[in-house]
């Protein structure tokens, strides 16, 4: 019923918000992701829904805010210095406990950067970047129908917690072009009786993230800790690849990890038994299978897009006796597979 | 309507709206923003709009106002009320989102989300209160302080030098093509009152028409950050703000002037 069709990674997050049952899209324009925006000012009025082209990054994600609020799902997409602008509403949006979807295809920095790929933003999504105790769940795809098949997923998990989840690939997946197994489109989206959408036969809904007094503040925000708990506990993805007899594991989300299959394949092809570990969702963080693993491995090899910031995350999970080494690239320069051979080569040979 | 005990009264008068909560307001004495919420609730009675209603409230003191409304509301972050409102009002057609804002909310930080709101001719209202200070905060200047006025940021009073000029917002936005109905009122006295409450049912029956942008400035007392008693509050805003901030109408679109014609008519 669906067959594939090429597609470029900015397209697939747009027609994967669509099938997922977004309802509300807002976005400002910022290369590299304006096919995105583009492409849905043209395919939300088509179905029906809403899209704004807003004044700015700020007011993208605080349209979310108020779609999210009275019940609908909504999606903003940015890149790097956007995302920035959006973080206070993302503070907003976990504060007040509200499920939306926000895209970051990072580009090169800091500051205006360049237009190019990187993993600069990687602190900034999974540490919370924004003020206060909260964390999104950030999810990291490799290939186009990642970037469709997770936006998706993003929903979902959005709604199930009630959270802000970001996708965070970079520019270059977000203009590669591959084939892309269409998804059927979600027909039944969730209750959410906490909304507001008019106090008819019922007491009225508030949705907010204040309190006078921080005693009373506190429930709230302990909701927002446990229900974080659960996150780590229930919805850590990650993929291995060639582990089993490894003497050495590239640690690589996205484009890098690209990279990193390339090269694991061009050494395996040498002799040198190498192995990828992928962290899928970034926050949470696979902690506890990358600590298994260093039981088993000790030279890991993170392979990234900046100066090093899914190391510290790998350097906190593994063993004290692990060694971790970093190859790198960053400020939108695209990672070879043989920059990272020429590492594995160093720590095996 | 709430049933009153006062069965010995042939007709009531006044009583306490079905769209505002029961507990009080935590104003301080001689605030106008209590004034301002009862209002807008007898105005949502009237309209018969209280399940339709969204209070979309900001930050400063006017944060609180969906707890004394007794409908769906929630908070904004600082002057992004508009955007809220817009993403409400474009996902649901029928609510009617209205925000609540105050003059640092709105004529500061929020200064681009409102600007656009108009401009794209949003269908929603605004209810925008000006004190031409910082309540919350403790007193610091506004955008709308008046120049001379003291304030705890504008020591020795307002300078332009220093600090610009005051902002006239429904003057600015009445200049926008997406305004349908532009309006200042003010709290300093029961007549003025009277046609603030006017002023605020138009605004809410220009959304009802779906006619564009509609909002009110309401000119409105804080007594505390004045340093100045309740009463005398009023009678400095009528010497001080009434010339800065004249009262009126700014922006009638003809459709609206034709709702007003019906009003009259009734």
């Amino acid at each position: 019923m669906f067959e594939k069709t090429l597609m470029a990674g900015n397209i697939a997050i747009a027609e994967g918000a669509i099938s997922a049952g977004c309802h509300a899209y807002f976005g400002y324009p910022i290369t590299p992701q304006n096919e995105i925006l583009e492409h849905m000012s043209k395919r939300m009025p088509e179905e029906g829904r809403v899209f704004v082209q807003t004044e700015s990054e700020i007011a993208a994600i605080n349209m979310v805010h108020g779609a999210a609020a009275s019940g609908c799902r909504a999606m903003t997409t940015t890149s790097s210095p956007g995302f920035s602008l959006k973080q206070e509403g993302i503070s907003y949006l976990a504060g007040a406990n509200l499920p939306a979807v926000i895209v970051n295809v990072m580009r090169g920095g800091p500051g205006l950067g360049n237009i190019g790929g990187a993993q600069g933003d990687y602190f900034q999504a999974t540490k919370g970047g924004g003020h206060g105790d909260y964390r999104v769940i950030v999810l990291a795809p490799a290939t186009v129908q990642e970037m469709m098949d997770f936006t998706m997923l993003a929903f979902e998990l959005a709604d199930k917690y009630r959270n802000p989840t970001i996708v965070l690939p970079d520019g270059f997946l977000g203009q590669a072009i591959e084939p892309v197994t269409m998804r059927a489109p979600v027909t039944k989206l969730p209750e959410k009786p906490w909304a507001i959408t008019g106090a008819v036969g019922r007491a009225k809904n508030i949705i907010n993230s204040f309190a006078m007094e921080p005693i009373n503040d506190q429930p709230r925000i302990e909701l927002i800790r446990q229900k974080l708990e659960r996150i780590r506990q229930d919805e850590v993805r990650f993929e291995s690849i060639n582990l089993d007899d490894a003497a050495l594991v590239i640690v690589a989300y996205g484009s890098a990890f690209r990279s990193a299959m390339t090269a694991m394949q061009m050494a395996r092809e040498e002799g040198l038994k190498v192995g990828i570990f992928r962290p899928i969702t970034l926050f949470p963080f696979p902690i506890k299978p990358l600590s298994d693993l260093s039981r088993k491995v000790k030279r890991f090899l993170v392979a990234e897009m900046s100066f090093g910031q899914l190391i510290e995350d790998v350097r906190l999970s593994l063993g004290a006796d692990a060694q971790v080494e970093l190859v790198n690239q960053f400020g939108g320069v695209p990672m070879s597979a043989d920059e990272i051979l020429e590492a594995i080569e160093k720590i095996m040979k | 309507m709430a049933q009153l005990e006062y069965n010995e009264l042939e007709t009531i008068l006044y009583q306490k709206p079905e769209a505002l909560e029961e507990h009080p307001f935590h104003f301080c004495p001689g605030c106008g923003h209590g004034i301002a919420l009862r209002l807008v609730a007898e105005i949502i009675d009237e309209l018969e709009i209280r399940e339709r209603a969204i209070c979309v409230a900001s930050i400063g003191c006017s944060v609180n106002s969906y707890e004394y409304f007794n409908f769906d509301g929630l908070e904004s972050a600082h002057g992004r009320a508009p955007a809220v409102a817009t993403a409400i009002k474009r996902c649901h057609p029928h609510l009617i989102p209205f925000t609540y804002q105050g003059d640092g909310d709105l004529a500061a930080i929020g200064t681009a989300e409102i600007v656009h709101a108009c401009a794209r001719g949003e269908n929603i209202t605004t209810i925008f209160i000006n004190n031409a200070i910082y309540g919350m905060t403790g007193g610091q200047m506004a955008p709308t302080t008046l120049t001379g006025m003291y304030s705890t940021s504008t020591p020795a009073g307002r300078k332009p030098s220093l600090a610009g000029y005051p902002i006239r917002v429904c003057e600015m936005l009445s200049t926008l093509e997406g305004t349908a109905y532009i309006s200042r009122v003010a709290l300093h006295s029961p007549a003025a009152v009277r046609k603030a409450k006017q002023a605020i049912k138009l605004a809410f029956r220009t959304q009802l028409a779906g006619l564009g942008m509609s909002l009110v400035e309401v000119l409105s007392p804080c007594p505390t950050n004045w340093r100045v008693e309740p009463v005398k509050a009023l009678e400095w805003l009528a010497e001080n703000m009434l010339p800065y901030y004249p009262l009126g109408e700014y922006k009638v679109i003809d459709a609206v002037a034709a709702l007003k014609k019906e009003d009259h008519h009734a």
